[in-house]
């Protein structure tokens, strides 16, 4: 499956979305990132119970900060899928980048930002 | 445990507002149990506030840091060589920390993060309750281990009032009468009759009403008090 | 020594075994004291006593005490409201003494809504003491001529002391008990929550003769009639601790809108009927809310007039 997505995702790997925490979620804004978004395992399939859950209410909440702070919450999702849908993950990384896009570049100009 | 809730952003950015560089302190005690004031509640806030004065092309730098608690001068005093270094410092402690750090450093502006709710402690994870109203006479036996002066709407000690609904208060319907609660245990337990008698008038004055209060260990004061 | 306790009216009236009829009126948001006292007239005469409301619903209104006042003044018998909820024992006390000595002789004693209800719901609740500790302190003050802290009071407030009861309230089974606590503290007499369970309240009343509390204190019936059956909706939804029976608002929906207010009224004359024979009760305590205009004709067709007079 030679699927191509936006090489403009940049992929960080961990064993569960559970141990994506708020402070990274925040941390990829406050450095410049116009969007992140978390891609777990299907619901009801985590292999630690509830990882994506928790990621999901994670997610939430930064989506709250941000709207608190006048940031577009929808710079931030989270996604789910299983690890055998590879051509689900490159369309979930278009979806992702064009509705980025479509929000325009960060507010938020930090170091790294373009 | 005392239970604290963070202040929103808007009200914390706009006590910064006009600061440059800042200290979070935060605080390792009760704050960092009920997940609002400790290590990672601290970092998410200096982010937060990174990120909204980045956007206002106002950038503001912070530094974080957690004290092992801000109620005891001995831990306050280890920000001694660096709290003058900021224009301000935002503590994510309980109403005690910015006092005693006011206190031990006069010249620093220290903001609360948070507004202190009550004592209490989780009966979930992520849902704290309140239990006590410190009120410096404790009488939960009398009341089937349950405090109605913390926990009833009026404080009632003869309760539950007219407004009680199907064990609902009737200030709110989520509100469980608390009131309701302790008769029903009584009557569980047939000791209906330990409710009854006129109970004596409470003395405040070991509440907030009698001024603010001092606790003395004597076998622990060195010198004077 | 007199024979009563305070003197009053409605007291003279209960221990001389006659069937007591009381009234309500609330103050005025403000001070218009004509707009009371037209109230009153249609009060004057038709009841035994009348109970001044103490910002009722946590609605800051005169207060009671003035109230109480305009109302003797006026000729009528006052019943002096006090909650707990707005003042701590020394403004109790202090208000008792000077309701005392403005002629006030009759107090309920009561908890108050909660200030969230009102139209101030930032205020501080005080609570210093409760309901069941406000009779105790009143009859303290009567019947040992003392103030809390044991100090002589110098013409000490001779009052009739009433307590509520909401027999609706929940846990049902405690009521009875709680009533048993009221008396125990010091009530004379109780003025029930609005009635409009009839069923329940029977079954309540029947508990209160089964230990005799009707023995030892004057029990009265609260009615309210219904305006219409969006009144009765609304007290159904949004008043703690009211217990309005389906039926009742399906009655008041049979009828034309025009003759609801009617029909409120019959119900409330079947309901005071049924108290004159009922075991226990000793009254009827009728809350007209902003209706005292039609205290006069329920009266007459509860043939509860003419008043009796006892010295």
């Amino acid at each position: 499956m030679r699927l191509s997505y936006p090489t403009n995702v940049k992929v960080i790997q961990v064993p569960c979305t559970g141990r994506v925490d708020i402070i990274h979620l925040l941390n990829a804004i406050e450095d410049g990132a116009d969007g992140v978004y978390v891609a777990g395992c299907l619901e009801g399939e985590c292999h630690y119970i509830a990882g994506n859950l928790k990621a999901r209410r994670k997610v939430d909440y930064v989506k709250r900060t941000l709207e608190e702070i006048g940031v577009e919450p929808e710079r931030v999702e989270m996604y789910n899928l299983s690890s055998a849908q590879g051509a689900r993950f490159a369309e979930i990384a278009n979806e992702m980048v064009e509705q980025v896009a479509k929000l325009g570049p960060t507010p938020v100009k930090g170091s790294c930002a373009a | 445990m005392i239970v604290a809730d963070r202040k929103s952003l808007e009200e914390i950015l706009s006590m910064v507002e006009t600061d440059k560089k800042i200290l979070v302190v935060g605080c390792k005690g009760c704050v960092t149990v009920c997940n609002v004031g400790g290590a990672k509640e601290v970092e998410v806030l200096a982010s937060a506030l990174k990120i909204a004065r980045k956007k206002a092309e106002n950038e503001l730098e912070i530094d974080t840091h957690v004290l092992e608690r801000q109620c005891d001068n001995e831990y306050v005093s280890q920000l001694g060589d660096t709290v003058g270094d900021y224009d301000a410092v935002v503590s994510m402690a309980c109403g005690v920390g910015p006092q005693f750090l006011s206190e031990m450093y006069r010249e620093q502006v220290f903001y609360p993060a948070v507004n202190t709710t009550f004592f209490g402690g989780a009966t979930q994870h992520g849902v704290w309750e309140e239990r006590c109203a410190g009120c410096g006479t404790c009488g939960i036996h009398l009341f089937g281990g349950i405090c109605p002066i913390a926990r009833c709407a009026k404080s009632l000690l003869h309760g539950p009032c007219g407004g009680s609904s199907n064990g609902a208060c009737e200030v709110n319907k989520d509100t469980e009468c608390i009131w309701d609660t302790i008769v029903k245990k009584k009557m569980e337990q047939g000791k209906v009759d330990d409710l009854l008698a006129v109970k004596g008038f409470k003395d405040w004055r070991s509440a907030r009403d009698g001024g603010p209060r001092r606790s003395i260990r004597e076998e622990l004061v060195e010198g004077n008090i | 020594m007199s024979e009563f306790k305070s003197g009053s009216n409605l007291e003279k009236i209960l221990k001389a075994g006659h069937f007591a009829f009381t009234g309500e009126c609330g103050p005025p948001k403000g001070a218009n004291v004509a707009h009371l006292k037209e109230k009153f007239q249609y009060l004057k005469g038709n009841v035994d006593a009348v109970n001044m409301t103490d910002n009722q619903t946590a609605v800051v209104r005169m207060s009671s005490l003035a109230g109480s006042a305009l109302l003797f003044q006026e000729g009528l018998e006052p019943n002096f409201q006090m909650v707990c909820r707005d003042r701590n024992r020394l403004a109790m006390m202090a208000d008792i003494l000077g309701a005392y000595a403005l002629g006030v002789r009759n107090m309920l004693c009561l908890s108050g809504d909660h200030q969230t209800f009102g139209n101030h719901p930032q205020a501080k609740n005080v609570h210093c003491i409760d309901s069941m500790q406000l009779i105790a302190m009143v009859k303290k003050m009567r019947d040992e001529e003392k103030f809390l802290n044991e100090e002589d009071i110098d013409v000490a407030p001779k009052m009739f002391v009433g307590a509520a009861c909401n027999p609706f309230a929940d846990p049902y089974e405690y009521r009875v008990h709680r009533l048993a606590s009221k008396i125990d503290a010091g009530a004379d007499f109780i003025q029930t929550q609005c009635i409009f369970n009839m069923e329940k309240f029977r079954d309540f009343m029947k508990m209160t003769v089964d230990m005799g509390l009707h023995e030892k204190c004057y029990i009265l019936a609260g009615v309210t009639p219904m305006k219409n059956a969006g009144m009765a909706n609304f007290m159904k939804k949004f008043v703690p601790g009211m217990d309005i029976p389906d039926e009742l608002i399906k009655r008041l929906k049979s009828v034309d809108k025009k003759e609801q207010a009617e029909e409120g009224i019959k119900f409330a004359l079947e309901q005071i009927e049924e108290f004159k024979e009922m075991e226990g009760v000793a009254g009827v305590h009728l809350m007209a809310i902003e209706w005292e205009q039609r205290v006069p004709e329920i009266a007459e067709r509860a043939n509860v007039l003419p008043r009796p007079q006892v010295d």
